[in-house]
């Protein structure tokens, strides 16, 4: 199992966490019913205690190690400072634009692709979504110099294996400036900034 | 009787035969609900918003929007939840441990410093739009190019107002805890102090594994006292973390206001965040999982009239949540590039996973102390309780998944986080238990007074839990969508599961206001007066045996 792409993850995510909603709500409820009745319930299931506790430890940390070796975003940012890109985009943000940022970018499928922003004034983000509204990926992009008065990075590698038409949103709020005091546009939105091609259909190089 | 009479004199509250203990207890939990109101309609503004619905276009504006925005989480969590709480455990403490309160006068000082403060922090973002939101993320507070400097001092003095209130209410805590008086009067310090923080839980479980007596088999304090205990170390560090970033602020916007701006870069906007959210996530996951797995106990042990199932690892368990809750902040910055990545693996993963074992330890001794009490009569307590289980049951699990690098990436600032998990707690999970509190202590604090009407409790009952988990379902689907959780969208992006969660949000609105006519209904107007009114009886305590509690929920 690996998911290439956030929407392949979050279709999984939605499926597995709505079923564990239900299953929740269900046992509670069945709970509550059997509580009031005068008559002893039949269990469905005896779990001794140390195996739920055991159930809950091996989730908790089961999760965390079933994304690492599924989701391929994990391990390549951990070590990203250790990889070389395919191609590198370095620009900044000040006073709710984006400041020498290239006007529109095509990447090749399968590449990883290196972006890096830095802020000369407050907190934003810098998130990449395609034509549905759905989110590919984002990060916060904190201001900050080092000693040497040069602004902080905020980098992340991220590897594109579907054809796509990305618009660019600032993933984090940074005062009203960011919006038309009128009509409430979000200014700092570019659209379709980002395209990705060579893709088969369903995702990986042809 | 009549419904007028019934509006004015309620059914059989009687004012005048409070105590000051029940007074204060009282006076803060109409202010609570009070503001609990307008949390909601604040929240139902922004959902309408978000719907596209004919609502007066000024709400759309950003400055507007956001200035909302900023003070829902004020007035909701502080306002009304932290209100509620100190209400109830100013109650409880000296309830529990049979002793007088510390000090009235510093009770109403509490409610009023915590009343005064929400409704400043509020009127700077009504009237001056000062809109930085909760996180106060730097320099964004102190950036007087959007933000007006008069607006910010008075935000800042409203939240520094809330946590001297909370620091009155810690004081007003610990200093009846340690008082030695009554049962406690040939208790040391260290005996309350061993107690308080769980020690001899501890002891006891280990004594146990090496075939020894227990270190001690009448635990000085009371466990739900020990949650109060332990919960209010975190209320305290919390308090001090929010007034240290407020007192920071107010230095850079006083400089501002003088003419000689302070230089924002001074500080580093990464390390606030991580200062800022070890404070913040003190509340989230904290204080809020500490009472909350506190008041379950209190409550299943009230409800069954039983001794609490494994009773010695409830308590080891409560010191285990303290630590952890030290040490999690990092998930909030898992999306921060410059955190350092050990950080997010050891602090935002692992021992944030940690939560969804003491939760569950929490969730799983509840169930059973009431299980081995069966059969029980499904009273509105016992059922609030229950939702309230359900609440955290799914809000926990929630924020495991998204404390994770890899989902993190594609849920950080989503509607996802805000309902799924949050609302999902608070609405649900917080507030099921804290009406649950409210039925139980009802009774005690009233002075046996009869509810108006059973049907609307049990309207409000099931209004409120399809209502707080369909709006949190439908929201966090938009955000699994995409949809970021500060922003504004004009274009009706998200239209359909904004229309649903409105719908539902539109529900818990509703049940909010049965809730209060109910109350209302119950005390009367001149009863509600009455309870503002000084008591005659000075008693700072309550004498109630919990047994009697129990006696009303057997089949």
């Amino acid at each position: 199992m690996n998911f290439s792409s956030s929407l392949e993850l979050l279709a999984f995510h939605n499926v597995a966490y709505t079923i564990y909603a239900f299953m929740i709500i269900s046992v509670i409820a069945w709970f509550a019913y059997n509580l009031t009745r005068e008559e002893k319930a039949k269990s469905i299931v005896r779990i001794p205690f140390y195996t739920y506790i055991g159930f809950l430890v091996v989730m908790g940390v089961g999760h965390h190690i079933f994304t690492y070796n599924t989701i391929p975003w994990v391990s390549q940012d951990i070590t990203r400072h250790d990889i070389t890109p395919d191609a590198s985009y370095k620009f900044e943000v000040g006073k709710h634009k984006w400041i020498n940022m290239p006007k529109h970018v095509t990447v090749q499928c399968g590449q990883t692709i290196e972006f890096d922003v830095q802020s000369r004034d407050l907190v934003y983000g810098f998130g990449l979504f395609r034509q549905d509204g759905t989110l590919a990926m984002q990060m916060q992009v904190n201001p900050g110099t080092d000693v040497n008065g040069i602004l902080d990075s905020n980098d992340i590698l991220w590897t594109f294996n579907h054809n796509g038409l990305f618009d660019v949103v600032s993933t984090e709020y940074s005062g009203p400036d960011a919006y038309d005091r009128e009509t409430g546009e979000d200014l700092m939105k570019v659209k379709k900034w980002l395209t990705v091609v060579g893709c088969k259909e369903d995702g990986g190089k042809k | 009787m009549s419904i007028m009479n019934n509006l004015m004199n309620g059914t059989n509250f009687d004012h005048k035969s409070l105590n000051a203990l029940q007074k204060v207890t009282l006076r803060a939990v109409v202010m609570s609900f009070l503001f609990f109101g307008l949390v909601a309609i604040e929240g139902m503004i922004m959902r309408l918003v978000q719907a596209h619905a004919p609502i007066p276009d000024q709400f759309s504006h950003p400055e507007h929007y956001f200035s909302i925005m900023t003070v829902h989480p004020i007035v909701g969590i502080f306002g009304s939840t932290y209100q509620l709480v100190f209400a109830a455990f100013m109650f409880l403490v000296p309830f529990l441990t049979k002793k007088p309160l510390y000090s009235i006068k510093l009770a109403n000082a509490v409610w009023l410093l915590i009343t005064i403060g929400t409704a400043l922090a509020w009127l700077s973002a009504f009237f001056t739009g000062y809109a930085p939101l909760y996180t106060l993320y730097w320099p964004l507070p102190a950036d007087t190019t959007q933000f007006s400097v008069f607006g910010g001092i008075v935000f800042i003095v409203g939240v520094a107002l809330i946590m001297v209130g909370t620091l009155g209410f810690i004081y007003n805590i610990y200093a009846t805890i340690f008082q030695r008086v009554g049962v406690h009067k040939d208790k040391t310090t260290k005996e309350l102090l061993i107690s308080g923080f769980g020690i001899d839980g501890m002891l006891n479980l280990w004594n146990k594994l090496r075939g020894k007596q227990p270190y001690t088999k009448e635990p000085a304090l009371a466990l739900p006292v020990v949650a109060i205990f332990r919960g209010t170390v975190d209320t305290f560090l919390d308090a001090i973390v929010i007034l240290a970033a407020g007192i920071l602020v107010l230095v850079y916007l006083i400089f501002d206001a003088s003419g000689h701006p302070l230089n924002v870069a001074a500080v580093d906007a990464l390390l606030y965040k991580n200062f800022f959210w070890w404070g913040l996530d003190l509340v989230a996951d904290g204080l809020v999982l500490i009472y909350v797995a506190g008041s379950w106990y209190l409550l299943a042990t009230l409800i069954t009239g039983q001794k609490l199932f494994m009773e010695n690892v409830a308590r080891a368990a409560l010191m285990l949540e303290l630590l952890v809750s030290w040490m999690v902040w990092s998930h909030h910055l898992l999306a921060d590039q410059g955190q350092p990545e050990m950080m997010k693996l050891i602090s935002g993963e692992m021992v944030t996973a940690f939560e969804l074992l003491t939760q569950g330890l929490a969730l799983f001794i509840t169930l059973v102390t009431l299980w081995k009490a069966r059969p029980l009569k499904m009273t509105p307590e016992l059922a609030y309780l229950l939702a309230g289980l359900v609440g955290f049951g799914l809000a926990v699990p929630a924020a495991i998944i998204q404390a994770d690098m890899g989902m993190n990436r594609i849920l950080h600032n989503t509607q996802w986080i805000i309902f799924a998990h949050v609302h999902i707690a608070l609405i649900v999970g917080l507030y099921m238990t804290l009406y649950s509190a409210v039925y139980v202590l009802w009774p005690i604090v009233t002075n046996n007074t009869r509810m108006f009407s059973k049907k609307l409790t049990w309207t409000h009952f099931w209004l409120y839990l399809v209502g707080g988990v369909g709006m949190g379902a439908f929201a966090g689907m938009a955000g699994l969508d995409g949809m970021l959780r500060r922003h504004l969208y004009i274009h009706g992006e998200f239209n359909t599961y904004m229309i649903l969660a409105a719908i539902c949000g539109t529900m818990v609105l509703v049940a909010w206001f049965l809730f209060l006519f109910n109350i209302v209904m119950s005390v009367g107007i001149k009863g509600l007066i009455g309870i503002f009114l000084p008591a005659e009886d000075k008693t700072a305590s309550y004498g109630i045996e919990p047994e009697t509690i129990a006696e009303n929920h057997k089949v």
